[in-house]
């Protein structure tokens, strides 16, 4: 596909999620309380937009990812949270 | 446009996902063993299902002209009871030898613990004692890279393991690259926010090529899409891919990895 072709395709679909995420950070800048790890880890994420640097994707995904490699004691919960707690 | 829907957990799915399945063009549903969404109690209990799946969901498919077939083990999340899962692995080798069983899957790690590591170790060993194909479930979120690694660590510290047998499943774009450059199958799955969407993985297949990579839909109890693969077949048309390019990603790619088990034919 042409550049052009790309944008065609799924410009309004990437504005409409683009306007999401800045909703987002509305409603959560409104409440009240600090940020936790989780929004730390988003506003990281959201850093590695900018630019014309390759493989956004990749870059995002490590920005929440645990990047330890050691096992864990103990699982004691099921889920993920979405984003590493130990991130600095 | 015919497809194969290489991981679906058909035992929460209504019969009327079959249907539509069908209807959508899928020849063959696999199915690998997976977390209820509650723990069992007792072996007991892994056994019922193992029955369900080898037994019960292979006459739904049926009816719809579907073929059904299926992986055993204990889940990831099921895995901190290392006693327990000690003696679901005992009960799996009495069903190994039915005929829609395609190998052992889906086995893997869901928070990286010591426990769900030991419990990987046992089931990759029982795998390669009984010559049988590896299916891999990857760690979600935050948990998928570490998860990986020490996945792919596990398979390679095992010289019995054949890269090519292994199947590597949930990849997104950062866990991708390793799982092919270590020989094994990568599989990306289309389910809702936790997972791939079907425009980044037709981007995954545009920059990592289409060999040895399939898609699946994951479909469970969860809010999920039992159509996900020929709608994202749809979305690669849109993008100009050649039918011939689909098929092969929809239908021959897993059908190639499948038919490592002499049971899977179609």
């Amino acid at each position: 596909m042409t550049r052009q072709q790309v944008l065609d395709l799924y410009f309004l679909d990437a504005r409409h999620k683009l306007i999401e995420v800045a909703a987002f950070l509305d409603r959560v800048e409104r409440a009240s309380g600090g940020d936790d790890f989780r929004l730390k880890a988003f506003r990281a994420a959201v850093g590695k937009l900018g630019g014309r640097k390759k493989e956004k994707v990749k870059s995002v995904l490590l920005a929440f990812s645990d990047p330890t490699k050691e096992l864990i004691v103990a699982a004691t919960s099921k889920a993920a949270s979405g984003a590493y707690p130990g991130a600095r | 446009m015919r497809y194969i829907e290489p991981h679906a957990h058909m035992v929460s799915r209504v019969t009327d996902d079959y249907e539509c399945m069908a209807v959508a063009g899928c020849e063959a549903v696999c199915e690998p063993a997976f977390w209820a969404g509650f723990d069992r109690s007792s072996a007991a209990g892994f056994y019922d299902y193992f029955c369900q799946l080898t037994g019960h969901e292979p006459k739904r498919a049926a009816k719809f002209g579907l073929k059904h077939f299926c992986w055993l083990c204990v889940n990831a999340k099921e895995a901190e009871d290392v006693k327990l899962a000690g003696e679901v692995i005992a009960l799996i080798p009495k069903f190994l030898n039915r005929p829609n069983v395609l190998g052992i899957g889906e086995i893997g790690l869901n928070k990286n613990s010591r426990n769900e590591l030991k419990v990987l170790e046992m089931q990759v060993d029982l795998a390669a004692w009984h010559d049988q194909l590896i299916l891999v479930h990857t760690p979600h979120l935050e948990d998928k890279l570490k998860g990986t690694r020490l996945i792919l660590d596990v398979l390679k510290a095992d010289k019995r393991i054949r890269p090519e047998r292994v199947i590597i499943d949930h990849v997104e774009e950062h866990t991708v690259g390793l799982v092919l450059d270590a020989g094994h199958w990568a599989g990306m799955t289309l389910y809702p926010e936790t997972k791939c969407t079907p425009a980044r993985a037709i981007d995954i297949l545009e920059t990592c090529g289409n060999e040895r990579i399939w898609l699946n839909s994951a479909c469970d109890w969860g809010v999920s899409d039992p159509l996900a693969v020929p709608k994202t077949a749809l979305e690669m048309k849109k993008r100009g891919h050649l039918a011939a390019a689909i098929d092969k990603v929809i239908f021959q790619n897993p059908k190639t990895f499948l038919s490592q088990c002499a049971k899977f034919k179609i």
